[in-house]
C-alpha cells in the first residue's frame, strides 16, 4: 500500500496547474464575476455591478453601468442574442477575450436567453480540450487519454482550486458519446433527473441526463425546449431547470450504464470540490498572515488560527475520502466522498469570509464565488441527503469486510 | 494511490489472522474494569502471548528487540487484532508505545538492555508522569525538581492524570534540573532547556500513588506525590536539562496510528447502533438515520486519513509528522459524536449506567483533552502546518 501519489501523478497534476494559471490566472476569475450579470444587471440600483473589470480591487463604483450588461440579458426571461459581442467586458490586454463569438461555434448556444457564454472562458477551453483533460477517462484507442479516476480527480481538483467556469463535468462524462466534447470542441451538460438542474445551459450543444437506469441525450433542439432558465445566485454558474418530462432520445451506439456515469459524476464534482475547499484554506491563510489589526498580522489571533485549522480538518479527510473512493470505485465511497467535499467547500468558504471580513463581502473578492458554486455543486449529482441515506441503509446490509482492502 | 497492500504485505497479514485464529481462544475471560490487578495480569499475558509469538515491539526496530515492521504493517496488526477481537495494548500503552520507544532511541546500551526487554516479554508496566496539577498544556512549566546528590538525584513535586500509576513498576517522569540558563536560548526557549527525563521505580521510597477517580467511574488514573525520591543519575535518558527534546520524540507517537483499532471498531459499534435503531423502531426517524449515514462517511475518511499518514510515514523514516494532529482532532470528535448517536437511537437505554455503550460514551469525553487537547492540537496544525504567526 502507498497511498501518496505517483510521480506520473504530480506531474499530470502540476501541468494541469500551470496550464491553468497561464489560461485562466486568479484576475480572470474577478473579472468574468465582475462582468457576469449581476442582480442588479438591468442597471436598476448600481453598485458592486458597476465594478470595471479592469480594475478589480477597487472599490465599486456606485452608479456606474457594467460594461458587461449592454450585452447581457436583462432579465432571465429576454432572449440574448447569440453572437452578440461582449468582447468589450473583458479588458484588452487579456488576449483571447471572452465573447459569445467565440463560444456560439463551440457550444452552439441553443437555448436563447440562457446564459453562461460571458463567463466561460472559451480558449482556456479549448485549451484544456487540447490537454486532453475532459478525455481523461477515455481510452487512448478512442483518442483519449486513458487514465483513471485517481488522475481525473486530480485534475478535477486543480480545476475546483482554479474555480474554472463551464459545463466541466458534463463534458467529460460526455467525452466519447458526443462528438466534440473529448476534444474541447463542444461543451455537454450533464444532470441526474432527479435534480433536473443544468448548469451553463448556454453553451451547451447537449446534455446528458441520466434518468434511473438510462442514459438519455438531448440534442440543442431538445435542450432549447426544455430548459427554462433559473436566475442562477452564482455569477459564474448559470442555471436552467429541465421541469417537464424529457423525450426519450439514447445516444448513438450503447451509452455506458447510467449509474456508472452518476458515479463518476459525483466524485469529479466531489474533487472539484475539494480543490475549492483547499483553495479556501490557502486563501484564508494568506490573508491571515498579510493583515495587520491591532499591530499583528490576524492569524496570530488564536480566534483566526482556530478557523484556519478547522478549515484543514474538513480538507484533509475530504481528500482522503476523494482520492479513495477514485481508487476504489465504490458507490458508497463516491457518495461519502461527495458529501465530505461538499461540506468542506461550503463551511471552508464561509470560514475564509469571516477571515477575510468585510472584504470578503464584497462581490470582487473571490470569496463569495467558492461559495456560492459550492452551493451549487452541493444540489447536483449527489446531495447530502442522499449520501447519507445510502452509507445509513448500506449499515443495515451484511457486511463482510470493513475496511475495504483494495 | 494505491490502496492495495503488497504481496508481503497480505502474507504478514494471512499469517497474522492465521495466528489470531488459534491464539485467541486460549485468553482468559476479560476483567472486571474495577479489578485493577487483574487488569494488569490480562494486559501483560496478551502482551506475552504476542511476545512467544515475534508480535512484540512489532513497530520498534530490530536493535531494541523490536521486529522492526513497517508502518504498513504495524497498521494492518492493529486492523488484524480489532477485527478478530484481540485485546487492546492497555496498560502497555506507556511501555510500548512512550517510554519504550524513547529509550530505544535515546538511551545507552546499558538502558536499552535493563529496560526494553521487560516490557517486550510483558512483565513491567510504564506509566507517564508528565502532568502536574500548574502544568498541563503547558508541560514546560513543570515543577517537580530533581536536585544532584551525589550519584543521584532527590526528586520532590508531584504528578497529576497518571494513567495506569497504581498498577505500574515504572514511570517516565519529566524533571526540572536547571533553571534554563545553563544554555544559551531564548527567554522562550530557556523553560525547555531545564527539564530532565529520569525513570522512576514506582515502588521507591517517597512516592505515594493516589487513584483519582474518571467521571466514567473507574480509577483509571492518579496523582502521584514525591517526597525526596532517590534516583539514580544513571537512569536519566538523554543529557541532563535535555528532557524536553527526548520528550518530544515520545510524544510524537502518541498521534500516529495508535487509534487506527479503534476506527475499526467504531464502525462496527456504528453498525450495531442502526441495527439497535432499527429494532426499537428509531431507525424510521431521518434525521437519526441521516446521522449515522454521516458517521459512516467521517469513519470512512478517518480510515483513508490514516493510510495516508502511514504511506508518508513509510517514507519518512517511520516517525509520524504533524499530520497526526489533524487525525487526532478529527478522531476524537467522531468518536464522541458516534456514541451521542448511539445515545440517540438508544433512547431511555442510553441512561442506563449499566448499558455496553456507556462506558465508551464517558470514556470518549476524553478524548478531546488526554495527550494535547484539541485547542493545543489547533495551535500546532496553524502554527506548523498552516505556518500562521506565533499565538500568544
Ligand atoms: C484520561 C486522561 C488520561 C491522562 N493520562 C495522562 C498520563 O498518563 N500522563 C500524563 O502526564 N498526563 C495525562 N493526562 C493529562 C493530559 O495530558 C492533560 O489533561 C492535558 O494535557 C491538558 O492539561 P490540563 O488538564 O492541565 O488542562 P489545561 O492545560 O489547564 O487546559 C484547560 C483548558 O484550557 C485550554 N488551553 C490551555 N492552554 C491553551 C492554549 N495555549 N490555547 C488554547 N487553549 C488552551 C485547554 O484546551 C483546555 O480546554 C491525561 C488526561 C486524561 C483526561
Amino acid at each position: 500500500m502507498d497511498f501518496r501519489l505517483t510521480e506520473e501523478q504530480r506531474a499530470l497534476r502540476t501541468t494541469l496547474r500551470e496550464l491553468l494559471a497561464r489560461h485562466y490566472p486568479p484576475h480572470r476569475l474577478r473579472e468574468a464575476a465582475a462582468a457576469a450579470r449581476t442582480p442588479d444587471a438591468n442597471g436598476a440600483a448600481g453598485g458592486e455591478a458597476g465594478e470595471p473589470p479592469t480594475a478589480p480591487t477597487s472599490p465599486a463604483t456606485p452608479g456606474a453601468l457594467s460594461p458587461a450588461t449592454p450585452g447581457t440579458p436583462a432579465t432571465p426571461g429576454t432572449p440574448a442574442t447569440p453572437g452578440t459581442p461582449v468582447t468589450s467586458v473583458a479588458p484588452a490586454t487579456l488576449g483571447a477575450p471572452v465573447s459569445l463569438g467565440t463560444s456560439v461555434p463551440l457550444g452552439a448556444s441553443v437555448a436563447p436567453g440562457a446564459p453562461g457564454a460571458e463567463v466561460v472562458d472559451a480558449e482556456c477551453w479549448r485549451a484544456l480540450g487540447r490537454a486532453g483533460f475532459f478525455a481523461v477517462l477515455l481510452p487512448e484507442a478512442s483518442g483519449g487519454l486513458g487514465l483513471g479516476l485517481p488522475e481525473a480527480v486530480l485534475l478535477f481538483e486543480e480545476a475546483g482550486r482554479a474555480l474554472l467556469p463551464g459545463p466541466l463535468v458534463g463534458t467529460a462524462l460526455a467525452a466519447g458519446l458526443v462528438p466534440g466534447a473529448a476534444e474541447g470542441e463542444a461543451m455537454v451538460g450533464a444532470l441526474d433527473a432527479r435534480h433536473p438542474l443544468l448548469e451553463y445551459p448556454g453553451v451547451c450543444r447537449a446534455a446528458l441526463v441520466l434518468d434511473g437506469a438510462t442514459t438519455r441525450l438531448l440534442d440543442t433542439g431538445e435542450l432549447a425546449r426544455c430548459a427554462t432558465p433559473l436566475d442562477s445566485l452564482d455569477p459564474l454558474t448559470p442555471l436552467a431547470s429541465l421541469p417537464g418530462p424529457l423525450p426519450a432520445r439514447h445516444p448513438p451506439g450503447r451509452p455506458p450504464g447510467a449509474s456508472r456515469l452518476r458515479q463518476e459524476a459525483t466524485l469529479l464534482t466531489a474533487a472539484l470540490q475539494l480543490g475549492s475547499a483547499a483553495r479556501s484554506v490557502e486563501t484564508a491563510v494568506a490573508h491571515a498572515r498579510g493583515r495587520t489589526q491591532f499591530g499583528r498580522p490576524i492569524g496570530a489571533f488564536q480566534a483566526v488560527q482556530h478557523l484556519c485549522a478547522g478549515m484543514l480538518e474538513r480538507l484533509e479527510p475530504a481528500r482522503c475520502a476523494v482520492y479513495a473512493a477514485a481508487v476504489t470505485g465504490t458507490a458508497e465511497e463516491s457518495a461519502a466522498a461527495k458529501l465530505l467535499a461538499d461540506e468542506a467547500a461550503i463551511h471552508n468558504a464561509r470560514d475564509c469570509l469571516q477571515v477575510h471580513g468585510g472584504t470578503g463581502f464584497t462581490w470582487e473578492s473571490e470569496v463569495h464565488l467558492h461559495l456560492k458554486r459550492a452551493w451549487v455543486r452541493a444540489a447536483q449529482w449527489t446531495t447530502a441527503q442522499e449520501a447519507e441515506e445510502l452509507l445509513a441503509a448500506e449499515l443495515l446490509t451484511p457486511e463482510t469486510d470493513w475496511p475495504r482492502n483494495s | 494511490m494505491d490502496l492495495a497492500y503488497s504481496a508481503e504485505e497480505e502474507e504478514f497479514r494471512a499469517r497474522l489472522r492465521g495466528w489470531l485464529r488459534t491464539a485467541l481462544p486460549g485468553l482468559p475471560a476479560p476483567p472486571d474494569p474495577h479489578d485493577w490487578p487483574a487488569r494488569r495480569a490480562y494486559d501483560c499475558g496478551w502482551q506475552r502471548m504476542l511476545y512467544e509469538a515475534g508480535y512484540a515491539g512489532l513497530h520498534w526496530p530490530a536493535e531494541a528487540g523490536g521486529q522492526g515492521a513497517t508502518p504498513t504493517q504495524h497498521l494492518i496488526f492493529l486492523e488484524e487484532t480489532e477485527r478478530a477481537g484481540a485485546p487492546y495494548v492497555g496498560a502497555g500503552f506507556v511501555g510500548l508505545l512512550h517510554a519504550g520507544p524513547t529509550i530505544a532511541a535515546e538511551g545507552t546500551p546499558e538502558q536499552r538492555a535493563r529496560w526494553l526487554p521487560p516490557i517486550l516479554r510483558g512483565e513491567q508496566v510504564w506509566c507517564q508522569g508528565f502532568s502536574e496539577p500548574d502544568a498541563g498544556s503547558d508541560l514546560a512549566a513543570l515543577r517537580t525538581r530533581a536536585v544532584r546528590d551525589g550519584e543521584d538525584y532527590l526528586v520532590t513535586g508531584s504528578k497529576i492524570w497518571t494513567s495506569h500509576a497504581q498498577i505500574a513498576d515504572w514511570c517516565e517522569l519529566l524533571v526540572r534540573t536547571g533553571t534554563g540558563h545553563e544554555t544559551p536560548g531564548g527567554p522562550d526557549t530557556s523553560r525547555h532547556r531545564g527539564l530532565s527525563w529520569l525513570a522512576l521505580p514506582m515502588d521507591a521510597p517517597g512516592v505515594t500513588v493516589r487513584p483519582l477517580r474518571t467521571l466514567a467511574g473507574t480509577t483509571e488514573f492518579a496523582e502521584v506525590f514525591l517526597d525526596g525520591v532517590r534516583i539514580p543519575a544513571s537512569q536519566r535518558i538523554g543529557a541532563e536539562n535535555d528532557g524536553w527534546r527526548v520528550t518530544l520524540v515520545t510524544l510524537s507517537f502518541e498521534r500516529g496510528t495508535a487509534f487506527a483499532g479503534e476506527v475499526v471498531a467504531c464502525r462496527r459499534v456504528l453498525r450495531e447502533v442502526a441495527r439497535a435503531a432499527r429494532d426499537n423502531g428509531r431507525w424510521d426517524d431521518p434525521v437519526l438515520r441521516r446521522r449515522l449515514g454521516r458517521l459512516a462517511a467521517d469513519l470512512g475518511a478517518l480510515w483513508r486519513l490514516i493510510q495516508w499518514n502511514v504511506s508518508e510515514a513509510q517514507h519518512t523514516g517511520g516517525l509520524p509528522g504533524t499530520g497526526g494532529s489533524v487525525f487526532k482532532l478529527c478522531y476524537s470528535r467522531a468518536r464522541q459524536e458516534l456514541f451521542e448517536a448511539a445515545a440517540e437511537a438508544l433512547g431511555l437505554a442510553a441512561l442506563d449506567r449499566n448499558h455496553r455503550w456507556t462506558a465508551d460514551r464517558l470514556s470518549s469525553l476524553a478524548y478531546t483533552i488526554a495527550a494535547g487537547t484539541s485547542q493545543i492540537q489547533r495551535n500546532i496544525v496553524a502554527e506548523r502546518i498552516l505556518g500562521l504567526p506565533r499565538g500568544r
